[in-house]
């Protein structure tokens, strides 16, 4: 393609393309690529979305360092990833282009703010030359506009000062780009509407913008790069476009009215969990109370507080914060209570890259506490997945009385997808059993309570406080198995070392059979856990229709393994894990199971896209 | 659920755990002066919770006979604060010591008091680490020689009621572990005030730090070493009350009453709604030796916390109408696909 074709007015239908916004983090890039997303959502597409943010607040304006970019994938088919290399690339600023050009697909399209390109911006990028005319651009579709200059000017009439106008020059870039790809344009008029109400002069500027972006891309002579993607076709059913954080909320809320009991969250801010804060607040007519706690410990300990009186205490956090509430978490595991601890992974370690997304907290949810205390860990697949996660999490909490780790990322929290949302009443309820009366006998034959008697599951009794007849004590000291009292006794410990242990590994029992998806009876397994899902699975197709046999497992639960993993990881010749960590699920499948489990790992604050995934099983299994 | 009439006694609120603290240790008369009280309270054993930490007093929870959890080392205000916030019909009872409440557990401590959790804080003082066997603690005196500080401690000690007052705390007193009807009197009052209340207790632990507070609370030197702050009186001591305290540019000082006539006393008020003359009150315990007051230095009315979150949840609900799940999942722009 290039810009010198014939105009047409045929516009060019394709199966997918990838959009990448790009510019300073004052340009309003999220807020861009969100409407983009949104609109194609409604139109009908699927997608997927990575946003991409520095973690200043302000970073220096115009340098490389505060570079926010959001990319999105549309298609006409059922796709799980935002896609590899963008098709299109819109750059607000030099230093945008200078960091994500690189990115862009061979012969892509780059949509340019030329406005920005002046000298001090250029030097800000470490640009010598101005590369929109140096040559850089040779090989690319270029599309120039001077967004600024040309929003300045609609706004004037309606009497926004220049310097107001400017910051709706991102509108221009939404309305070129939705005039390019033919997205409906009344989703975002209306949204412009609804979310400046009051601000007139606002609604009219964004909206002009919008429009001249639009008008510009029909008077330009820009058919030739017109393209559009079909409504993909998705099952029937109503469908929202949902980011994991707030799917991962929902699924919280849903599990608690479910459950009977109401939530009450513990947590402390931290990026990139405190948007489940945020929207939990929100939801207090669900009976969900929430405390912004004074820091990450009390966060877990006004949780397993709440939990202790009969409530379903649930503590949000990212990795460092793991770190802190460790020891809560061991007593968790000595009381056995329910408690739900959802870790949003991020960079690591110590601050590490707080926006970016590694998924390296496995070892830690597994081992990281100390002596042996074992507990169960559920992990989310894609943004709309986190509302099971997070209720499978509940569910394994309530039933067995346990803290349950429920592992997340950075790039599942703010991802989106469209979610086909579950019909309510057909989510399961989650039964919760308070003890109620004696269930024991004590030396003197007489009717008593004992807070370590067990059911089938093991789990021991949830007395709460209130309850006439069930007054005890308990606490982080080694307790006599059945009593409940403290015992210092050697066997004793021996025996309740190995009942928290053989406890948490019955709740495999509870897991439906592990779906293996591809030739499953192929050569080659992808084992994948978290938000590796998307990427894992698009390479499973190419390769296999590259004629290898591949197959896909997805782990739901991380601890315990489902029972039939081990039986399924011996059928294929060969195992392959990738993972955003250096390895830590193939070192435990290989403790676990003996076998030669190889680890493809990315550890760069970048999810694995599906082209680097295929091109580098493609080499392990040359 | 509950049973509020009920009668009991002493023997009903006493768990069948053999207590396991030193012969003479100091917390024992506060065991006993709980364990007398609660049967005066009136209150229910089922709707009792003791919630602790680590260290020799966090041992109290197993005693008595009541809903407990022995936690770990200086949370038990974070676990105390979320089960007071989602059970407003509990009581519900800190107990911890120095180390364990104003030195790992500081931070807890601090935001419990200034949210005004519905808490009664129990703080036993004495001056050490007792369970890790003699080191000193964030309220030994300067120059205190212990395993850890064998050339004598350097650290500038808490004083744990200005502390208190310092975090916005709504009900502080002090008392002694040598004085049950002072401390019953101190434990009920701190019960019955709405919000958090914090009681310093001193207590002597006869093993590590045996007489640290024998100078003030020992029979014969309590009236000239212990100072009854009685709210709407002038604050007075020793033998016919002949000494006092005055105020002089904010800070509180000790005189002969006969010097300065009683009109130049202060009058303790401990609803005063600004906690600076508490706080001068508070900066007379300086050291063991000299006259220190005791009682109830500030009680004021301030909503608790958990009546403001669940006023919170009971607007919501008269806003929006109790949850309804099938509603929150269309509450962001949907599509349909046939
Ligand atoms: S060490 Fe001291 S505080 Fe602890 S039980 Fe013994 S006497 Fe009491």
């Amino acid at each position: 393609m290039t810009s010198t074709e014939e105009r047409s007015t045929d516009i060019r239908e394709v199966d997918r393309i990838v959009v990448r916004f790009a510019g300073d983090s004052g340009d309003g890039m999220q807020l861009t690529g969100d409407r983009f997303a949104s609109a194609s959502a409604l139109f009908g597409n699927d997608l997927a979305t990575l946003p991409e943010f520095p973690a200043e607040i302000r970073a220096p304006a115009g340098t490389l360092a505060g570079v926010s970019a959001f990319q999105i994938q549309i298609s006409d088919h059922d796709i799980h990833t935002q896609g590899d290399a963008p098709t299109v690339l819109v750059t607000m600023n030099p230093a945008a282009m200078k960091s994500d050009l690189p990115k862009l697909e061979p012969g892509g399209t780059v949509i340019v703010n030329t406005d920005a390109f002046e000298d001090r911006n250029l030097a800000k990028a470490g640009y010598d030359a101005n590369p929109i005319e140096d040559g850089t651009l040779d090989g690319y579709t270029v599309i120039t506009a001077p967004m600024t200059e040309l929003t300045k000017e609609v706004c004037k009439d309606i009497g926004v000062k220049p310097r107001d106008a400017e910051r709706s020059k991102n509108f221009f870039a939404l309305g070129l780009v939705s005039w390019l790809y033919s997205r409906p344009t009344e989703p975002t008029m209306q949204w412009i509407r609804e979310k400046f109400a009051g601000k007139d002069l606002v609604i009219a500027a964004n909206e002009a913008a919008f429009k001249a972006g639009h008008a510009f891309g029909e008077t330009a002579e820009l058919s030739a790069s017109r393209l559009t993607v079909r409504p993909a076709h998705l099952p029937a059913g109503t469908y929202t476009n949902i980011n994991g954080n707030t799917a991962l909320s929902w699924g919280l809320v849903a599990a608690s009215q479910k459950a009977g009991i109401p939530i009450f969250l513990g947590s402390y801010p931290i990026t990139p969990a405190s948007d489940i804060l945020h929207e939990l607040a929100k939801h207090k007519n669900f009976g969900v109370r929430t405390l912004q706690a004074e820091d990450e410990i009390a966060a877990v300990g006004s949780a397993l507080g709440a939990s202790y009186g009969g409530h379903l205490g649930i503590t949000t956090t990212s990795g460092p914060g793991v770190a802190l509430k460790g020891e809560t978490l061991g007593l968790a595991v000595s009381l056995e209570l329910p408690l739900v601890i959802v870790d949003i992974q991020r960079g690591g370690p110590s601050t590490g890259l707080p926006t970016k997304t590694e998924a390296a907290d496995l070892m830690m949810a597994r081992y990281g506490r100390h002596g042996e205390a074992p507990l169960p860990i559920v992990s989310a697949n894609s943004p709309s997945d986190c509302f099971d996660a997070a209720f499978e999490a509940v569910r394994i909490a309530l039933r067995y009385r346990t803290p349950v780790i429920l592992l997340s990322d950075g790039y599942l929290a703010n991802g989106t997808e469209p979610w086909r949302l579950p019909d309510v009443d057909s989510l399961p309820d989650i039964p919760v059993e308070f003890a109620s009366g004696p269930n024991a006998l004590n030396e003197d034959g007489e009717d008593v309570f004992w807070p370590y008697v067990r059911n089938d599951d093991l789990a021991r009794p949830w007395a709460i406080p209130g309850t006439a007849g069930l007054t005890h004590r308990i606490g982080g000291i080694e307790k006599e198995d059945g009593t409940g009292n403290i015992s210092y006794n050697p066997e004793n410990h021996g025996r309740m070392v190995a009942l928290r242990d053989e406890r948490i590994k019955l709740v495999a029992e509870s897991y439906p059979a592990t779906e293996i998806e591809g030739d499953a009876d192929g050569d080659v397994l992808l084992l994948g856990w978290g938000s590796t899902w998307g990427a894992i699975t698009g390479a499973t197709g190419r390769l296999q229709r590259a004629g290898h046999r591949v197959a896909h497992v997805h782990l739901r639960n991380l601890y315990p393994f489902p029972n039939d993993l081990g039986e399924i990881l011996q059928r294929f010749e060969k195992v392959i894990v990738p993972e955003m960590n250096l390895g830590q699920l193939s070192a435990m499948v290989r403790a676990e199971y003996l076998i030669d489990a190889q680890v493809i790992s990315k550890v760069t604050g970048q999810p694995f896209t599906t082209g680097e995934l295929v091109t580098r099983i493609e080499e392990m299994l040359r | 659920m509950t049973d509020t009439t009920v009668t009991t006694t002493k023997k009903d609120w006493s768990s069948d755990q053999e207590v396991r603290w030193c012969p003479g240790c100091g917390d024992y008369s506060i065991l006993t002066a709980m364990q007398l009280l609660m049967p005066e309270i009136g209150t229910s054993r089922e709707n009792t919770v003791f919630i602790s930490g680590i260290g020799c007093a966090a041992r109290f929870p197993y005693y008595m006979n009541t809903y407990g959890i022995h936690s770990i080392h200086g949370r038990s205000p974070a676990i105390a604060t979320g089960l007071a916030l989602t059970r407003p019909d509990l009581d519900v009872w800190v107990v911890g010591g120095d180390g364990d409440m104003l030195s790992i557990g500081g931070n807890h401590l601090i935001h419990a008091l200034r949210r005004n959790v519905n808490l009664t804080i129990l703080l036993f003082n004495n001056q050490i680490y007792g369970l890790t066997k003699g080191q000193y603690s964030p309220t030994s005196e300067v120059g205190k020689v212990t395993k850890s500080t064998p050339r004598g401690s350097i650290d500038t000690p808490f004083n744990p009621i200005s502390l208190a007052l310092g975090a916005e705390a709504t009900f502080v007193a002090r008392t002694h572990d040598m004085d049950r009807g002072h401390m019953q009197e101190m434990f009920r009052r701190a019960h019955d005030h709405k919000g958090s209340a914090i009681v310093e207790v001193y207590q002597n632990c006869n093993v590590f730090n045996d007489g640290a507070f024998a100078a003030i609370t020992k029979k014969d030197a309590r009236t000239e070493m212990l100072i009854n702050l009685t709210h709407g009186e002038p604050v007075r001591f020793g033998a016919d009350g002949a000494r006092g305290v005055v105020l002089d540019n904010g800070v509180a000082r000790i005189v002969d009453v006969a010097d300065v006539g009683v009109d130049a006393l202060v009058i303790h008020d401990e609803a005063a709604p600004d906690p600076s003359v508490a706080f001068a009150l508070s900066r007379l315990a300086g050291d063991r030796h000299s006259p220190t007051p005791v009682g109830v230095f500030r009680a004021v009315e301030h909503e608790d916390y958990g009546v403001s979150l669940n006023a919170q949840l009971a607007a919501a609900q008269a806003d929006a109408g109790p949850g309804d799940l099938h509603a929150l999942l269309h509450s962001l722009p949907t599509w349909e696909v046939s």
